[in-house]
């Protein structure tokens, strides 16, 4: 493994940050964008060489990929134990996470400087662009859990610096804080988490942490079984509260808010950030710490299960009633999150029973395509539009041909229709599924059926319908536009042929799981049903939707409103938090605590006042004084000697 | 070394600016401090070389007789937490020098009291006798009074007053404190050594009556509740510099000393009451920052923030886990550095607008991207986002904090977590409206940006934060053979019982 070569990859791009974001005046024109990108462009395919590498040279050691410490640099002791180090963990996840990370990422630069063509703060965008690769670079190399924390942060904080990148918007200032505020309350959970498992793992090394925590016969293990608070073990507690950082960030039910609102920012970055990378590192730190969750934790898994379930079809139906194009993929992004959550949840460790793990992966890396795919595309649209509502759009096919060609191919692939890359993966997630909870299969197929529906809404009124009269008409933009989509196109069609279960399993065993062709029937059909019927209702102008959503009333409505969720937030944060807790905090600090320590001067000035008028100068006072002191003495000695 | 250079030179340069001229003065100021800074950075690498150093960890010892017949001496001695501090109180005095330097009204007197100021921290920090540790303390208040009264806003007098008499209320309880070690050993009094106390160690019922006067005196410059309200006035009203030395110096001054002094001299009774601090200290980290939340006043939102971040260093010592100890001291230099530079950056936007009110402000970023920037940069470290160094003190502190396994102080440490979330929400409340957003006013169209003086301020404190947030094992270095010789203390303790 060449080292070298593995530091460069995220070390790269935050040269790039650095230049550009020091001397962003320095640079003219596109110059910064191309910078970064050509930046990216070297940490990519160091990235493909890197990951062959570790496939094919390094390869299977006793049929299994084995994780090798590539790299360590002690950044932080505690304790003897307890130390953070800064190290690259190269094992089947990180690889894939490193193709699809620089990848993406390099897709998405190049087509920045096409779209934010003309901003003004053009090199700030792309110094943002590249902190937030180097942060996820960082994020998924880790190899301890608290620099995975550290580089958690990282992503965060770049996500909120490009969410408000338009930082005169009151909008987007509002969606980075919110964006901000619920995934840290997350990662409260996550760094509980990491000091409990740390705790009575004895480090902070995820492969000493797996190490001592998942055999059963170790000290550590019984140690974290043993105590526990409220009737769960210690470190189900650890991995719950873990979860619920990887929850936040994943934008799971009920953690979920703050991902539509973050379509504020530019659309290349919703496309990096909020749909192929930075939102999946909860499924991605789950699939990180998987021993430990399949192994040790009782029970955890199926939080997670469930967890994820829940969000796919709640997100699904959500999206259904949404009018802007941007907040339609949000929801299905956290939708296919769930899918791939949902999916690791109900495997279980090694051969066969991981198949759960392989396809959550597997659709971690397909929908990365096709969801970015997605985003660029909608982005293109919005340029030509200048909107981001469906009613401003309609028969953009002919104007807009490449965009509207890839963007078909990807609603199929989102739609599971084969043999676009999406089918094999969902079909997988849904084998697993079956054979492990069929509760969950049932509610996964009918999400699954929705997402068709969904997402052919959205693409009928984008690209059929009757054509607006539309004001400018630069054309669908130039190669640097375009050129990614088509790429990602390619992509969308060919992926799903990878043998995932080859590189990536749950133990590092490579496994080839076999696709039924008879249990594909029932997905598949479905996701036809759903496309017939979006193309009844939305092909063309019609009258049905209204009714439609009339004669659902109630429902509509509530799904409109997506569930209200954002309402009760606000509520508990403005008429709870502020209301009856900051509030009186801070009354009660000006008005008690300092109240009481100014009352204790007044009360001194007083008695200094009522006391400094003893001090007249007039000898018949002092006499006085003197006189009623000498009987208090007398008083006093008599009382004193007759006891 | 002879450190006695550290107070000498900071004495001179005072001496200096009386005789100056105003526009000289700030001439002699500056080069004063950048002096300071390179002798200060000296004195680590010398220290460096020294190490290790003797029976206690400390080097560059001098003792001389000062009162023979109290037993007070001149002592003098650092190790890598003082050393710590010292170069903490160089940076600020340089940074707070620096954004000082379109001062108009007594240029000569206000200069002359930062530095008196500037001295009385170096002093104290390279104590090692309590008696003269004292005096230094004392000699830190006084010019903040002034300058408090003659050069702040607002209602001036009263703060000062209020800020005065606090920190002297703490000072009265420290002196009796003090007296009260010095006579533990019966008739014969044991002197003012720190060290001599260290290894003899103090009777237990004396440890038990004076650890709680010496601990809340030197609290009450730390912001101990319920005795912090002195912050928020005393910040608001104070120049900028000034509240930068407050805020980055002066706090740290109690800090210290309810290391070195309260915990590290009486640890029966710092296990004994540990559990008191605790709870104060997630009070105050909470609680100040739930009150900071409802804060318009920049000023008071910064410094109610920082008994939040206090309650930190608080915290980390009444844990009294190695890495919880190393933290306290870690989060002491990095909120010094962070809080100097939000006030230094407060300033520049009041300057410029004439208002603190977050309402009144808005959009800043566009007219002042140098600033704004600035004012970003300092919430992120506050925070504690990976990188800057408040990340690594509040991490060492709640890493330290959780090897307490009493469910208690599980609790508690959970407790102080959760300010994370507060603190990004007043942070994030503040930033979103003053530097972010549209610009609220048209008249803040032709705001300057920051002049170089404040650019170089603004540098040299951000490299601070920098260096420790991204390289934390070279202060991690530094500190820890002084926190391994207080655990040291600490265990002794644990092993007799």
């Amino acid at each position: 493994m060449n080292v070298l070569y593995l530091l460069l990859i995220p070390l790269l791009p935050f040269a790039g940050f650095l230049l550009t974001g020091l001397f962003g005046k320095a640079f003219r024109g596109s110059s910064a964008g191309l910078l970064n990108t050509t930046l990216l462009l070297i940490s990519f395919l160091l990235s493909v060489k890197v990951v062959s590498d570790y496939f094919f040279i390094h390869g299977l050691l006793e049929d299994r990929y084995v994780p090798i410490i590539a790299f360590q640099l002690e950044w932080l002791r505690f304790s003897e134990d307890l130390v953070i180090n800064m190290g690259v963990l190269m094992d089947p996840l990180t690889a894939v996470m490193l193709l699809v990370v620089t990848f993406i990422s390099l897709m998405v630069h190049m087509y920045s400087i096409a779209y934010m063509k003309g901003e003004e703060r053009f090199a700030t965008y792309f110094s943002f662009l590249s902190l937030f690769t180097f942060s996820m670079l960082g994020l998924v190399m880790s190899s301890n859990i608290f620099q995975t924390y550290i580089f958690w942060e990282l992503v965060g904080v770049s996500s909120f610096l490009l969410i408000g990148y338009y930082f005169q918007k009151p909008s987007a200032v509002a969606a980075s804080k919110k964006a901000f505020i619920v995934t840290r309350f997350a990662d409260l959970g996550f760094l509980i988490g990491i000091l409990v498992l740390s705790y009575y793992g004895n480090s902070f090394d995820f492969l000493a942490l797996s190490a001592n925590l998942t055999s059963y016969d170790s000290s550590f293990h019984q140690a974290a079984i043993g105590a526990g608070f409220l009737g769960i073990s210690a470190l189900s507690w650890g991995l719950i509260l873990v979860f619920m950082g990887g929850a936040g960030k994943s934008a799971m039910f009920p953690l979920h808010i703050w991902l539509p609102d973050a379509m504020e920012g530019p659309t290349p970055v919703s496309a990096l950030i909020h749909a192929a990378t930075m939102v999946v590192a909860g499924v991605f730190l789950v699939a990180r710490m998987f021993a430990l969750f399949a192994l040790g934790g009782t029970n955890v898994l199926e939080l997670v299960a469930w967890t994820g379930i829940i969000s796919a079809m709640m997100a699904a139906l959500i999206a259904c009633t949404q009018q802007d194009i941007k907040r339609v993929l949000a929801y299905s992004t956290m939708s296919q999150i769930g899918f791939m959550m949902f999916a690791i949840g109900v495997s279980g460790y090694g051969s066969e029973s991981g198949l759960g793990y392989t396809a959550g992966m597997f659709h971690l890396f397909t929908h990365a395509m096709f969801k970015a795919l997605l985003f660029l595309g909608a982005g293109a649209v919005i340029h030509f539009v200048h909107s981001n509502y469906m009613d401003d759009m309609g028969g953009l096919r002919k104007m807009m041909p490449v965009t509207h060609i890839t963007f078909l191919l990807a609603c199929l692939a989102i739609a599971g229709i084969p043999p676009f890359a999406g089918f094999f993966s969902k079909e997988e997630i849904l084998l697993a599924s079956y054979n492990a909870n069929r509760i969950i299969f049932w509610l996964a197929l009918f999400t699954s059926g929705l997402t068709a529906f969904y997402m052919f809404r959205l693409y009928f009124s984008i690209f059929w319908k009757k054509e607006k009269a539309y004001q400018n008409h630069q054309g669908e933009g130039g190669g640097l536009l375009l050129t990614p989509l088509v790429i990602l196109g390619i992509l969308t069609v060919v992926s799903g042929f990878i043998p995932f279960g080859n590189f990536v399993s749950s133990d590092g065993v490579p496994v080839s799981p076999h696709l039924d062709l008879k249990f594909s029937i029932l997905p598949v059909g479905l996701s036809l049903a759903g496309i017939i019927i979006a193309s009844r209702l939305y092909m063309k102008e019609s009258v049905l939707p209204e009714k439609l959503s009339a004669r659902l009333g109630r429902i509509y409505k509530l799904l409109r409103g997506k569930f209200y969720i954002d309402e009760i937030y606000l509520f508990i944060a403005k008429k709870i938090i502020f209301r009856f807790i900051s509030r009186p905090a801070a009354w009660v600090d000006r008005n008690i605590v300092d109240g009481l320590i100014n009352t204790s001067a007044a009360a001194t000035q007083l008695f200094s006042i009522s006391t400094s008028g003893m001090q007249s100068g007039k000898l018949q006072h002092y006499a006085g004084y003197f006189l009623s002191g000498v009987l208090l003495l007398i008083v006093l000695f008599i009382f004193l000697l007759s006891n | 070394m002879n450190l006695t250079l550290l107070i000498l030179l900071p004495a001179l340069t005072a001496l200096a600016i009386i005789v100056a001229n105003a526009k000289l003065s700030k001439v002699i100021a500056l080069s004063g401090a950048t002096i300071q800074l390179i002798l200060s950075a000296l004195l680590l690498i010398l220290y460096m070389k020294a190490a290790p150093a003797g029976e206690n960890g400390f080097v560059f010892e001098s003792n001389k007789s000062w009162f023979p017949s109290l037993n007070i001496n001149y002592h003098l001695g650092v190790d890598g937490i003082s050393l710590s501090m010292i170069l903490l109180t160089a940076i600020v005095v340089l940074a707070g020098v620096l954004v000082s330097w379109k001062v108009e009204y007594r240029v000569k007197e206000f200069f002359f009291l930062l530095i008196l100021l500037s001295a009385g921290a170096y002093g104290f920090f390279i104590s090692l006798d309590l008696f003269l540790m004292f005096f230094f303390l004392e000699l830190a208040v006084i010019p903040k009074y002034l300058l408090i009264g003659i050069w702040g806003s607002g209602k001036k007098i009263y703060s000062a007053n209020k800020l005065a008499l606090m920190l002297m209320g703490g000072s009265a309880l420290i002196l009796v404190g003090l007296l009260g070690m010095n006579y533990s050993s019966g008739t014969n009094p044991a002197g003012f050594s720190l060290l001599n106390h260290a290894t003899n160690g103090i009777a237990l019922n004396y440890q038990m009556y004076f650890f709680p006067l010496l601990f809340v005196g030197f609290g009450v410059f730390t912001a101990i509740f319920p005795f912090h309200t002195w912050v928020p006035d005393g910040h608001s009203s104070a120049p900028t510099a000034a509240s930068m030395f407050l805020a980055g110096i002066s706090m740290k001054l109690g800090g210290y000393g309810c290391l070195r002094v309260a915990a590290y001299l009486m640890p029966e009774a710092a296990q004994h009451y540990s559990w008191i601090i605790v709870s104060l200290s997630v009070i105050a980290i909470l609680y100040g920052a739930l009150a900071t939340m409802m804060q318009t006043d920049l000023k008071y939102m910064n410094a109610y923030s920082s008994v939040s971040h206090c309650g930190f260093v608080l915290l980390g010592i009444g844990m009294l886990t190695k890495s919880a100890v190393a933290g306290a001291v870690v989060q002491m230099v990095s909120h010094g550095l962070m809080t100097a530079l939000f006030f230094a950056v407060i300033g520049i936007l009041y300057d410029r607008t004439h208002t603190r009110e977050v309402k009144e402000l808005g959009g800043l970023l566009r007219v002042m991207p140098f600033a704004g920037t600035v004012f970003i940069i300092a919430g992120l470290c506050s925070l504690g986002l990976p990188g800057f160094s408040g990340f690594v003190a509040e991490m060492m502190v709640f890493v330290g904090s959780w090897e307490r396994a009493e469910l208690a102080y599980r609790f508690a440490t959970v407790l102080a977590c959760a300010s994370i979330v507060v603190t990004a929400v007043y942070i994030l409340r503040a930033t979103g409206r003053a530097v972010m957003g549209p610009l609220l006013k048209p008249e803040y169209m032709g705001i300057k940006d920051a002049a170089w003086n404040e650019k170089a301020a603004a540098i040299v404190l951000i490299a601070g934060i920098l260096i420790i947030g991204i390289m934390p094992f070279h202060i991690i270095d530094l500190v820890s053979p002084g926190t391994e010789e207080f655990m040291k203390q600490i265990k002794k303790v644990a092993l007799n019982n």
